[in-house]
């Protein structure tokens, strides 16, 4: 269970933008930083990339995904990170409140100093390049089938076609190929590679999967299962060539047809978004358009590399530390003052601590019961008493004050709360 | 007798064409390269072509049924199949930490195959 | 020995549940099957959701008078069995002068049709009442007792309380031919054994011309499947809160531009008549006729926020009006025919077969009543389905309560919709379990979102197979046949 409700940097998502950005805030001085993650463990997208080709910018090595993210799990432990796993941010309001939700910690709020939005991408759908047919269980995005594969051990399909030459598609050509199942083809619709050349070459090249540029599917058969899918030719303009059509027998239809960053708790939170990126508007410290919520990683503009998301999480990391060093400095000198003993309420509710080094401070209050004899009023800490005075009655239906003096700074300035108290005599 | 091939390097994401040119075998000429591991590459995918391979093995009581893992350095491109074949067969034992060895010298080549992550038990 | 009841319902879509719901009232035992692996994997499961108003059917046809008592009885339907219903109204919007012409026919059917509340209003009110509307508006019809619903609730609901109430439900069971003494059904066979029944009542949709052929009614009675096409968008993106036709042409009541229950908003459907009663596949020309038409009455919209697409079958008939000069080929059949007995007959219910089927129902309760059956109401009748939660709907502190409860509640499985393990649970474990994953989404909403299950149907399938104590390889979507994994990657059982 959590420690505190409110922390100097709560970072949304676990994956190299998030844990980057809570390392860097953490060795920029942020003392409570907390990552939070609605999956069961720390890494993000990058647990599933089981596919070597991290790393070559920061570390200067090839490495799989998980061992890339490991580095960074280990380092954030490390430096005393606290996370919160299989827990969902369900909202968060400008005021940078999280609502969040899990099983194993139940329902509750937290507060945070600084915000970095750290959620990742989803992928495209086929409701969104609207491909027409029938409805059968066997159409995945690449990266629910990857999931499947990599994590979770269980094959999605047997004869595969990919629509995609992006590269968790070229990617997934290739593991299920090692996994015994039959890529008949990837599709294109654009004359070129959208993914990275290289994944051309070990993921299709070298397995003679075929892939044809300027195809799609036009139409998906069967009622309970991907029975087949019609592809098609198209022409510059995406029109289909009549004729060119194609009908592939197969079981699978995998999506890999781009990504698009994860931002409806930014909305939620007031944070403007660029419609070109579909991520937030960032500074070059990725603080966004509401100050204290800053953003890293695939959630502002969809990354090739995660290295880049990396640094980019480091800036958001350092950014956000400063931000709530600052904020918590000044909620270090503002303290509340509390309604103790028989105390209704007092105003002001909060002071200034430096006000007091030259000014008095009147404390306004009313008490709950009349006690009819003397009374003394006291200003405490919690522990030790800073000022008092004496009355010779107290009634609600009457105002009272204590003053606090210059000469108590010293007093006021160790605290982290005042109370009123007021006792009989 | 000279001969021209077209590669595409695979050393890092840029992912130059190189155009090569052999002359009884040798090569003697690489064009389309931005930097010298282009050159290493060519060397190497004309005469022992080599891949990374990264899979799965099975994991007994693990937090996930399967474990990641991956050649340490690539293997030659004939033997993919093979040690797939072989981490097929292999179950391991929770927890299993991450560059714990699962295959020493796969096959013979002098390459480990590696854990890529920690997989605690349950 | 085989089972005995008394009433044997074919067809588990909205009309055949809301009848068995309405039957559970009664003494007498009551079975209701489906051939799927679900309920409402029919017509139902694709329709745009309205609960008409009634101005559209011709005058004096059945579907007509169907349409107007039934359209009444869906306040009390939703307050009793907990379904979400809004009485928002329609409108049905005149594009330029030459359309208004239309509206006064329309109007003029509504009073005949006896249908309350409509009026008419001029195009600048209906631009004030839908600022993204077609500044070509030039005026609509405002239908003050048109409804939206979730017709997947409403059959579910209707369903669980007729269990509730003591009758059974049998999924996977597919009619195939009647069992007969003389010209009396007595009951009838399926591919999961023979029922005995003294009554069998078809409510099986497309297939209703099949069932009453095996009883030797109607041999000329056809059904022809009309498709209709829908695109559905981004709540978060588009909203358009009402609910807008355009002015009926010879094709049908034409392309809505409308909202659900669920906020989202969403387009279609367009009509176009097929042969195959199974194909429900969306297309390129009927999705292009969608958007052509929705456009012309919001011109405004933008495909990027699509994030589903579908379509369903309308089981037009050819059942002419039994009224007196009315010419009308596509009337509902709902009788209890002279040649068979023990044979309650539908067929035809096509739109708005929907907004009827409280009133079908009541009308099928009635032919019993006429044909000397006493329909005794039970004593012990509840007519009341409670709701379960839903954490998508409820307020942050509802939310805290429901976890603090029973803290599955607080596990979000599907993140568009924010639908929670404890919402699956409870749905599994239902008095109709939910057991494939299309039913669950169906009841909770989940992965209808912008991800489209790409989130939570691993997590689902995990939660189907725990549940149910069975491999993941067995969870299917939509039934046998349509499992989402083929093997384990090695040989990892699990
Ligand atoms: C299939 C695939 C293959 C790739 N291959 C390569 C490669 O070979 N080389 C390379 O350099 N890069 C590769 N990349 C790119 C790189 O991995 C990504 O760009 C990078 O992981 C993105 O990091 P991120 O931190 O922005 O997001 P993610 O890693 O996606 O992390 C986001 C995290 O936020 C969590 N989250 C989201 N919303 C919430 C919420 N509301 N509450 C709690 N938690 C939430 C998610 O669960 C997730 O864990 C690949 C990416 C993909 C998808
Ligand atoms: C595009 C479209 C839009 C529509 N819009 C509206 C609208 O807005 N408002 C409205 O009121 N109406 C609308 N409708 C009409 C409405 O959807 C239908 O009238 C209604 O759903 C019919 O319900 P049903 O129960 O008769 O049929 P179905 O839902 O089709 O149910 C019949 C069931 O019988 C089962 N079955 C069939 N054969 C057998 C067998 N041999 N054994 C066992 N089970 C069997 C089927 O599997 C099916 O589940 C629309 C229809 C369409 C297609
Ligand atoms: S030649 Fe150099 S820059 Fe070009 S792909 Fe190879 S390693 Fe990268």
């Amino acid at each position: 269970m959590l420690k505190k409700d409110t922390y100097d940097v709560v970072i949304i998502g676990s994956g190299p933008g998030g844990l980057a950005a809570a390392v860097a805030a953490k060795k920029a001085g942020a003392e409570d930083v907390l990552v939070i993650e609605r999956d069961t463990e720390l890494g993000g997208i990058l647990l599933q990339c089981i596919h070597n080709g991290f790393g070559a910018e920061i570390f200067k090595e090839d490495l799989p995904g998980p061992s890339y993210a490991q580095r960074y799990i280990d380092e954030s432990i490390e430096l005393g990170v606290e996370t919160l796993l299989d827990t969902i941010v369900l909202e968060v309001t400008p005021g940078r409140k999280l609502y969040v939700s899990s099983r194993q910690h139940g329902f509750f709020e937290i507060n945070a100093r600084a915000l970095v939005l750290a959620m990742g991408c989803r992928e495209r759908t086929r409701a969104m390049i609207q491909i027409p047919g029938m409805r059968p269980a066997g159409v995945y995005t690449a990266g629910t089938a990857q999931r499947f594969v990599n994590i979770e051990g269980k094959m999605p399909g047997e004869k595969v076609v990919i629509l995609g030459s992006g590269d968790i598609g070229m990617i997934m050509a290739r593991r299920l190929t090692f996994e015994g199942a039959k890529v008949e083809r990837v599709l294109e619709i654009l004359p070129f590679l959208s993914g990275l050349n290289r994944n051309y070459v070990q993921c299709l090249q070298d397995f003679d999967i075929p892939l044809l540029f300027k195809h799609t599917v036009k139409f998906i058969h069967g009622k309970n299962r991907v029975e087949a899918v019609e592809t098609v030719a198209v022409d510059d303009k995406w029109n289909h060539i009549p004729g060119s059509e194609e009908y592939i027998p197969c079981d699978t239809l995998l999506l890999s047809v781009g990504l698009i960053p994860e931002n409806e708790l930014s909305r939620q939170a007031g944070v403007e978004l660029d419609p070109l990126t579909g991520g937030p508007y960032v500074d070059e410290s990725r603080q966004t358009n509401v100050p204290g919520i800053f953003a890293a990683g695939n959630v502002v503009h969809v990354y090739d590399l995660a290295d880049w998301v990396t640094l980019a999480g480091y800036e958001a990391g350092k950014g956000a530390a400063k931000f709530a060093m600052a904020l918590r400095a000044s909620e270090e000198v503002h303290i509340p003052v509390l309604a103790g003993n028989n105390v209704h309420h007092v105003v002001p509710q909060t002071i200034n601590k430096r006000s007091l080094e030259d000014e008095e401070i009147e404390l306004q209050f009313r008490v709950r019961m009349p006690v009819e004899d003397r009374v003394m009023i006291e200003v405490h800490d919690g522990k030790n008493q800073i000022a008092r005075r004496l009355a010779r009655y107290a009634r609600p239906g009457e105002m009272n004050t204590i003053t606090l003096k210059p000469k108590n700074f010293a007093d006021v300035e160790k605290a982290s709360s005042i109370t009123v108290d007021v006792h009989p005599r | 007798m000279v001969e021209k091939r077209r590669l595409i390097c695979i050393s890092c994401p840029v992912g130059c064409e190189l155009d090569v040119t052999l002359d009884e075998g040798k090569i003697v000429d690489v064009e389309g390269n931005s930097c010298k591991l282009g050159l290493d590459y060519a060397e190497q995918e004309i005469f022992d072509p080599r891949r990374m391979v990264a899979s799965t093995v099975r994991v007994k009581n693990g937090f996930h049924p399967l474990v990641p893992v991956y050649t340490e350095k690539p293997i030659p491109k004939p033997k993919i199949f093979e040690v797939l074949a072989q981490l097929r067969d292999i179950e391991l034992e929770a927890p299993i930490a991450v560059n714990d060895v699962v295959i020493e010298n796969v096959l013979d080549t002098g390459i480990n195959v590696i854990a890529s992550r920690d997989m605690p038990k349950v | 020995m085989q089972e005995k009841y008394d009433y044997i319902i074919i067809g588990g879509g909205v009309v055949g549940c809301i009848i068995a719901r309405t039957l559970s009232r009664y003494e007498g035992r009551v079975l209701l099957i489906e051939k799927e692996a679900d309920l409402c994997m029919g017509t139902t499961a694709a329709n745009t959701a309205i609960v008409h108003a009634g101005y559209d059917p011709l005058p004096n046809t059945l579907k007509a008078r169907m349409n107007v008592a039934g359209n009444a009885m869906w306040d009390a339907l939703a307050g009793e069995l907990n379904f979400a219903f809004e009485r928002r109204g329609d409108f049905v919007v005149a594009v330029g002068e030459e359309e208004l012409p239309a509206l006064d026919t329309l109007m003029l059917q509504a009073k005949k049709n006896g249908v309350p509340g409509c009026v008419i209003l001029p195009g600048p009110e209906v631009r004030r009442r839908e600022k993204n509307i077609t500044p070509d508006v030039s005026g609509a019809l405002w239908a003050s007792t048109g409804g939206i619903c979730d017709p997947f609730a409403v059959t579910v609901a209707a369903a669980e309380n007729a269990v509730m109430n003591g009758a059974e439900v049998k999924l996977n069971t597919e009619f195939k031919e009647f069992i007969m003494e003389g010209d009396r059904i007595i009951g009838i066979k399926t591919n999961k054994g023979d029922f005995l029944s003294r009554w069998v009542i078809n409510a099986a949709g497309l297939f209703s011309d099949f069932v009453m052929h095996q009883a030797g009614v109607r041999p000329e009675f056809k059904i022809r499947p009309r498709k209709g096409e829908y695109f559905v968008f981004d709540r978060a993106d588009v909203e358009i809160d009402n609910v807008l036709f355009p002015v009926p042409s010879d094709k049908g009541k034409g392309v809505l531009v409308t909202t659900t229950v669920h906020g989202n908003t969403i387009l279609g459907p367009n009509a176009e008549i097929i042969d195959d009663k199974e194909n429900s596949s969306t297309t390129i020309s009927g999705m292009e006729e969608i958007w052509a038409g929705a456009n012309k009455l919001i011109p405004s919209l933008s495909k990027k926020y699509v994030i589903a697409t579908f379509a369903g079958l309308r089981p037009m008939g050819n059942a002419p009006c039994k009224t007196p000069g009315v010419n009308y080929n596509a009337d509902y059949i709902i009788e209890i025919p002279e040649e068979v007995r023990g044979f309650v007959n539908l067929g035809g219910i096509e739109s708005p077969g929907l907004a009827s089927s409280p009133a079908i129902a009541k009308e099928v309760v009635d032919l019993l009543k006429d044909a000397g059956e006493e329909m005794k109401v039970k004593k012990d009748y509840d007519p009341i389905r409670p709701a379960r939660p839903r954490f998508r709907e409820m307020s942050q502190k509802d939310r805290k309560l429901l976890v603090d409860m029973d803290p599955r509640y607080g596990r979000v499985i599907c993140r568009c919709e924010n639908v929670t393990e404890g919402e699956i649970i409870a749905e599994i474990h239902a008095p109709i379990p939910a057991i494939t994953y299309d039913a669950i989404k169906r009841r909770t909403w989940l992965g209808t979102g912008r991800c489209q299950g790409g989130f939570d149907t691993p997590r689902v399938v995990d939660i189907l197979a725990r549940e149910l104590g069975v491999s993941p390889l067995e969870i299917t979507k939509r039934g046998e046949g349509s499992e989402f994994l083929f093997r384990p990657t090695k040989k990892v059982e699990n």
